[in-house]
This record gives structure tokens, sequence and C-alpha cells, in this order.
């Protein structure tokens, strides 16, 4: 974070060279942190005018006044904590996916314009004056409800992570993402404000040959999923607000489907019609895609759950431990889509030794979890992991474990321990071990 | 004197009260949105279920004239013989790789039911201008793609009937109900190695395949 650029200047007139070229080339990398890291003469040439004794220049002038920005934005200095793409990834940009730099947030929150964004067919800027819920098929009254008519029903708030299965795909045969944000940032976790789908499902009289749902969005491609009717009488809600304000048109605004602990594909966006019948659909999100393919060429489907995962995001590639030997506080963050995260362990040798981290609470259900291992660094190369557990006991594989199990062809669904190997130099890579 | 009025006072609140709470435990309707009428649900209704073929529109297509629409609105991405362009999709071909380490999803390799064709073409496709052919239109492109995978006769129109009884080769190749956890759970805190761990990959940094902006270079 940009806080620690005086740190970093200072603690840059104390490195041996070669670290000093690897701090030089990171600086390189990025705008702001040209000046952090100078050298302490360089930084003082830059700008010792706002630094102690003297009186920076905001101090000098007013601020912006309140009128100035009706709708605020982060600092021009965060100009970086952005969502990022993978251009070869997708054929277009939209039918394609974006990841949430999850290594530059903190907390358990995402705010709403970093939140990941996976669409099919684009992000449809739609009028809630025009949008309708229609709910019909294997029910006594098919209705067609307004965002008024919505909003009218109690509502509840829950705090949900949601996660693409696909995070972490790219990894399944290799390490072959250098950054955080890129193998592990399909995730975000908000507070969700909506109607429960049961509400909306008891208003329209649910026929008792009803075992499953159609979900199917407002988009150019009419996204639709199946969802068993046992998990929508549960705790699916049809959402309307995300982190307190109005959901964002990237994130399903005026409405989508939130389906706690499920693949984030079932969380249908731009929610415009649910149908309900005696059987799945087998549509084309749910199984040309969004099936995992074993070894012995079966595919699994409807594997709905994401199982416990986790992950440091600090220090990791975009995070180097940057300040030599010393204290780290190593932070990260865990969730499981069957229900609370109960632990979390640390290893810093590739899984010879683990240690508990501590658990920021309150640990709510389906949703990321902070944890923080605190780390004194003797400079000696680290193989970082974390590994989480859930309330059910479910523990995170090695990425060995899971592969003689799945292979390497499923795409979807891959959880396991991450490991960051940290060099002398404090550079982080991303590598898998046996 | 004060006393009964209190519970006067009560009574009535009680009174009030219980509506509202009945409405809450019996389900009874709040009576928000409005019916949706037959051509309503008729305009929206749109899905094609894929093993019984529910909601197949009436209509029929032919694969010569498949081959037509598909040369005009589709063939620019997915090739003149549905073999992809680019990183756009092949939609035919690749059978019996599904055990290989280069598994080729396609339409005839993978698909599972024939008339969730016809509904994904109907709902999303062409890319950029979704729900513009018509009906007898879809059909003649599902026609013509399934003649490719070798599944359906080059000179037999493809109505609803055909599409139902088009038995997809990979029909079989689904596991429905989900077998995870399938990992045994390791909760092993000291000397849980035998052996020093072993890099068995780590080229991450070099490949060159991460965005370069990562950092915000």
């Amino acid at each position: 974070m940009k806080k620690t650029v005086g740190q970093t200047g200072n603690d840059g007139a104390l490195l041996a060279p070669s670290r000093r070229s690897f701090l030089k080339k990171s600086a390189a990398a990025g705008g702001l942190t040209l000046l952090a890291g100078a050298g302490v003469g360089e930084a003082m040439a830059a700008g010792p005018d706002n630094l102690p004794p003297n009186v920076p220049e905001w101090m000098k002038t007013l601020g912006s006044n309140v009128a100035a920005h009706p709708y605020g934005m982060p600092s021009p200095y965060e100009k970086d904590v952005i969502r990022r793409n993978v251009p070869w990834l997708t054929a277009t940009e939209e039918s394609s996916i974006n990841f949430t730099p999850i290594h530059e947030l903190d907390g358990i929150i995402t705010p709403n314009g970093l939140c990941f964004e996976r669409h099919h067919g684009g992000a449809p800027e739609i009028d809630p004056e025009q949008h309708r819920l229609m709910i019909h098929g294997l029910v006594d009254r098919p209705l067609i409800f307004t965002m008024d008519d919505l909003m009218r029903f109690p509502s509840v708030s829950r705090i949900h992570f949601l996660e693409c299965p696909a995070n972490g795909g790219m990894e399944w045969r290799g390490a072959q993402m250098d950054g955080v944000q890129f193998t592990h940032g399909m995730v975000h976790c908000c507070e969700w404000t909506g109607v429960k789908l049961s509400t909306l499902l008891a208003e329209v009289g649910v026929q008792k040959a009803a075992k499953w749902m159609l979900a199917e969005g407002a988009d150019a491609a009419a996204m639709t999923r199946s969802i068993p009717l046992e998990k929508a009488m549960d705790d699916v809600i049809v959402c309307y607000s995300q982190n307190g304000e109005r959901i964002r048109v990237e994130n399903g605004y005026p409405l989508r489907l939130l389906v706690p602990g499920w693949e984030g594909n079932v969380n249908v966006k731009w929610l415009r019609r649910i149908k309900l019948g005696d059987q799945p659909w087998h549509h084309r999100e749910e199984t040309s895609k969004y099936t995992d393919l074993m070894p012995d060429g079966i595919a699994r489907q409807f594997t709905f759950v994401q199982e416990a995962n986790s992950v440091i995001t600090s220090p990791c590639p975009e995070k180097p431990m940057k300040f030599g030997k010393g204290f780290y506080e190593l932070r990260g963050i865990a969730w499981s889509g069957r229900g609370k995260i109960k632990k979390v362990d640390i290893s810093i040798d590739g899984g010879m030794n683990w240690h508990s981290a501590d658990l920021q609470s309150p640990v709510f259900s389906k949703s990321l979890t902070r944890f923080r291992f605190p780390l004194q660094w003797d400079g000696r190369p680290l193989l970082l992991q974390s590994r989480a557990m859930d309330e059910t006991g479910y523990v995170q594989p090695t990425i060995e474990a899971l592969r003689a199990v799945r292979g390497r062809n499923s795409i979807y669904h891959k959880n396991s321990i991450h490991t960051w190997r940290v060099l002398p130099s404090g550079e982080v890579e991303n590598v898998q071990i046996a | 004197m004060s006393r009964s009025l209190n519970l006067v006072a009560l009574l009535i609140v009680a009174a009030l009260a219980l509506p509202a709470l009945a409405q809450e435990k019996a389900h009874k309707p709040f009576g928000f949105g409005k019916p949706a009428t037959k051509e309503e649900i008729a305009g929206w209704d749109i899905d094609v279920r894929g093993p019984d073929g529910a909601g197949l529109p009436p209509g029929k297509g032919t694969v010569a004239e498949g081959e037509k629409l598909f040369m005009d609105n589709c063939a620019a991405c997915h090739g003149e013989f549905a073999e992809g362009a680019g990183r756009y999709p092949e939609l035919i071909g690749g059978r019996g790789t599904l055990k290989s380490d280069d598994p080729r999803k396609t339409i005839d390799s993978y698909w599972p039911y024939a008339p969730t064709v016809f509904d994904y073409i109907r709902r999303a496709m062409p890319f950029g201008a979704p729900q513009s052919l018509t009906n007898d239109e879809v059909y003649s492109i599902v026609a013509w793609l399934l003649n490719q995978g070798d599944l359906w006769p080059a000179d037999k129109p493809l109505d609803a009937e055909g599409l139902r009884k088009v038995k997809m080769p990979n029909r079989d190749g689904f596991l429905a109900g989900d077998p995870r956890p399938d990992v045994k759970p390791d909760t092993c805190m000291t000397n849980c190695r035998t052996t020093p761990p072993k890099i068995t990959s780590d080229l991450a940094a070099r490949l060159g395949v991460t965005p370069t902006d990562r950092k915000g270079d």
C-alpha cells in the first residue's frame, strides 16, 4: 500500500546491491513506487518539502469541497488497485472474465467497483423501471414482479463470498500465473440484500411435482442454470443491493440471484425469469461448460459447492517481502461453500510443519474469512502455504492429492493448497511442489 | 381501573397485530406482483429442455439452408467447417479425445443432448445478435451442425420430433450427483513430510503469460 512509501525509501538506503537492483526493477514497474524505490538522497530531491520537519503542502491550502464528489472515488494514488483481465484467456472481452485485486484489499468485504466480473454476453445496462421478474412453470399462480414489488417483500442481508468455479483453473497443469490476482482473483465477498427466494416461491405457490428451477438472465446470452428446489428453498436470495447500494451493472443490476456457497455461474445476474420444473434442463452452461472432466473421460455434472479454499495475499508476487529480514504479518483469505471456516494453518517450509493462524472474528458462514500469522523472517528462502479447514471437517488438499483423483483436465473447482516461493531477495514466485 | 384499561389496550394491540403475524406463518400471499398472462409467458418462455426436448417450438429446417445460414452468421467465428477460428470454439470434431491430454469438448464429442443445441443457439447466438433468427432458421443451423457431426442425414428436414430422437455420442458421459468431498483430509501439524518438498513447477514468473501491468506498470 502507498502508506509504506516513506518506509520503502528509507529501507532502500540499507540494501545490498543485488536487492537494490530488484527494488529498482519493481520501482520501474510502478509510477508511484518510483519514488519509493529511489535512494534516500533521490527521494529528498524529489520532494522533501512535505516531509518532517516541513509542513506538507496539503496543510497550507483548502481541500476540495463537499459538492466536488457527489459519488466518491478512491484517491488518485490508488489508481493501480483495479480489476485486470487476461486477454489471451477468452476470444472476446464481452464473453470473458476479470479478476479482483485481492492482494490490495484488507478485511473481508470487496468494494463494489473491484468485484470480479464474468459475463457471457457483456453487461447490459437495464432500466429498472422496465425490468421484470417472471416466475412460472409448476406453480399455482404465475406472477410478474416489478422492482418496486420485490422491494416490498420482507428483506434479508447476508455476507457471502461468490467465486467462479474456474478460479485457479489456469493452474491445473502447473504454476502459470505470476500474481495472486490471477491465481485466485475470481472471488469477491459482499453484503447482499434482497428477498429470500423461498418468500417469492411461497407467493407463487410451488406445485408438488416441482423439483428444480431454471434461472434466466436478461443479458445477450440469456444465461440459464438449473438449481435444485431444495437449495432454492434454503438460503437463496433474490438480490437488489450489494454492500448497501444497488447492485453494480456488471454484477447484475438491477436484480440477481445469490446462491450462497455455490459456484458463481448459478448466481444468475440480471435475473428476469424463474421457471419451476420436475427435472434439470441440461442447458449449455451445465453440460458443455461448468462440468468437470475426469481422467476416465466421464464428466461430473452439477458440482455446485465451492469447497474450502485459501491463499496468502501478502506476501505474494505483487507484494514481495521487500523490507529484508525482520517482522512480517502474513495475511490472507479463506472461504468455504459448506459453511464457516474453522481453522487456517500456515507452513513456511512447504508443508513439513504447520502453525495455526489467527482468524478475524466474527467468522460468517460461506464468507471470506481473514487470517493473519506473525513471521520473523531470517532472510532464508521460504515455501509459504495456507491450508483451510471448514466446520464440516473438510480440509483443503494438496495439488498432488487433488490431481491423483481428478487428473488435470477438469478446469473447474481447483481449490488446492497454494505455494509461494520466497527468495532471499524477498521476491515471491508462484510454484507447485510435490 | 387503569389496569383494566391497559388490558383492553393490550387486547386491541394484539388483535391488530394478529393478521400480520398470521400472514407470515401461513404463507398467505402478500399480493405483490401481477398475474402473468399466457401471452406474456409465451414471449419469454424460450427454454428447451435437453433430455426430452420440452419447449421445442413448431417449425423445421434443412441442412442445405443451415449451411447458408451458418456461412452468413456463424462461420466468421466458428470456421466454415465449424472447426473454430482463432480462440473462438470449434463446434464439431474431437470425438474420442475426452480421456486424452488434450480433450476437445464439442457438440458431437461432448454435448449429451441435441435439443440443448437448439436452446443455446436461439437464446445466445449469433454472438452480438441473439434471438434474431427464426425458429426455422435455428432448426436449419442445428441440422447442418448435426450433419457435420454425422448425426443427421443431409436430405432430411429437422423438426422437434427429429431433434428429440437424436442420440448424442456422449449422452452417457456425465455423472450427475456430486461425489465430493473426494480427497481424504490431512490435518497433520508436525513432521508431515517424509521427503523434503520438491518443486515441480516454477515457470510462472518467466512464462510471460501474465499481463505485464500486474503491478500497474
